[in-house]
């Protein structure tokens, strides 16, 4: 599987895409020279000792010393490709009026429901698209498509999130029409989609209230990259233990700035919120673009009367 | 797993260089990791010893990894204070009003080739 499109093991339905990956990075520099690393870092020792955690270790100074080989200093972002990828995505949508929400949890908290009872409900209003990500299957863009709105399947095979490229093909075979949301329903994990920008203008984190309150502190990462979070299915609140107030200050203890919402997309409950929030982001995303189209215009004046 | 595929991430990274440099084979490859990044740096050793191998670029290659610790900005405390993880408190006042400011970085920084 390559790092980008997924190539290799996923699919985007409908579609086999051989495609070769020309691409090429700018500024790189190469000299060689002595340097060194200063990258001292604190042990922070709280936790308990018998815990198994991977997420320290093993730090890393190096000095190259007196190997006759040479040094390339690249200072590249590894993720660089999927960002340049999202930057694009992001440019079209801004382009084209699109407000585009890429909706991570993990599977099982209701995003597809929630997805089928949106989209019913801002159909008449706008045009909707919806792209669907899960390992194998087209069941989730099969329901999507029973409303009558248009969803496309990306099946990452052994993938565990989507990448920008993926969305860029989809968005293209999907034919996503101006002025219009699109949903992407990132594969159900709160782990790996958090690192992999789409180039959505929000990633949308959906919690059910029959999940763990303390997901917020156990999966940071993810609630720390969202810019909203969704409590689902809070029609079911009196059947459980989830204390609600207690995983808002966990999810704001990651991320100060996350917005919450309240719903269930089973009863309706809230649903009102959600639409009105989605309804001005769609605004926001279609004044964009006339700034952007003014700009343009302006610029093309500029240069007639220049002529 | 987004180990593996930020792992093949490097390669490529690799590969365009060598392409651009005109090197055959690297020996060491330096990544940059933050303490508050995305990825497990025993996972990337992992995975970046099963993509390395079979490709005559990095095949045998060391990977180096750098840690950069987590640095956040307090906003009660109006200052930058270190932080080991997402969910720390600021070390200082025991809030958690804290923007991260570094710490979250995934570069390749530099490699060591012939």
């Amino acid at each position: 599987m390559c790092t980008v499109c997924g190539c290799g093991d996923a699919t985007v339905e409908g579609h086999s895409h051989p495609h070769p990956h020309d691409h090429h990075h700018g500024h790189e520099h190469d000299h060689s020279h002595d340097h060194h690393h200063g990258h001292e870092h604190p042990h922070h020792d709280h936790d308990s000792d018998k815990d198994i955690h991977y997420g320290r270790g093993i730090a890393g100074v190096h000095v190259p010393g007196l190997s006759q080989s040479r040094i390339v200093q690249i200072e590249q972002d590894i993720l660089g490709h999927n960002n340049d990828f999202a930057g694009r995505n992001r440019a079209w949508t801004a382009e084209h009026g699109v407000l585009a929400l890429n909706l991570v949890s993990s599977p099982g908290s209701g995003k597809t429901t929630l997805l089928c009872r949106t989209a019913e409900m801002l159909k008449a209003k706008f045009p909707v698209a919806v792209i669907e990500g899960d390992q194998q299957t087209s069941f989730d863009a099969d329901r999507i498509r029973a409303t009558g709105i248009p969803a496309l399947q990306i099946n990452t095979g052994k993938g565990c999130h989507l990448d920008a490229h993926m969305v860029e093909t989809a968005i293209a075979r999907l034919g996503v029409v101006d002025d219009s949301v699109l949903f992407i329903e990132n594969v159900g994990n709160l782990v790996c989609p958090a690192a992999f920008d789409l180039g959505e203008a929000y990633k949308v984190a959906i919690l059910s209230v029959t999940e763990g309150e303390d997901k917020p502190l156990k999966y940071p990462d993810m609630f720390a990259a969202a810019g909203m979070m969704i409590l689902n299915k809070i029609d079911l609140l009196p059947h459980t233990d989830f204390d609600v107030e207690r995983c808002i200050a966990f999810a704001r203890r990651v991320n100060p700035d996350i917005v919450v919402l309240k719903l269930s997309a089973r009863s309706g409950e809230g649903m009102d919120e959600w639409l009105t929030w989605i309804t001005e982001g769609r605004r926001r995303a279609m004044a964009d673009k006339v700034a952007t189209l003014e700009a343009k215009l302006a610029a093309a004046k500029a240069s007639l009367r220049d002529e | 797993m987004h180990e593996m595929s930020l792992t093949e991430g490097v390669v490529r990274i690799i590969e365009d260089q060598a392409a651009s440099h005109g090197f055959t084979r690297v020996k060491t490859v330096w990544l940059e990791i933050g303490e508050l990044s995305t990825v497990v740096p025993e996972s990337m050793e992992f995975c970046f010893d099963a993509v390395a191998r079979g490709n005559p670029l990095t095949e045998g290659a060391k990977l180096e990894i750098v840690r950069v610790p987590g640095t956040a900005w307090c906003m009660d405390c109006a200052q930058s204070v270190a932080i080991a993880s997402r969910t720390d408190e600021c070390p200082l006042c025991g809030g958690y009003h804290l923007n991260v400011t570094a710490g979250d970085q995934m570069r390749v920084k530099e490699m060591e080739v012939e």
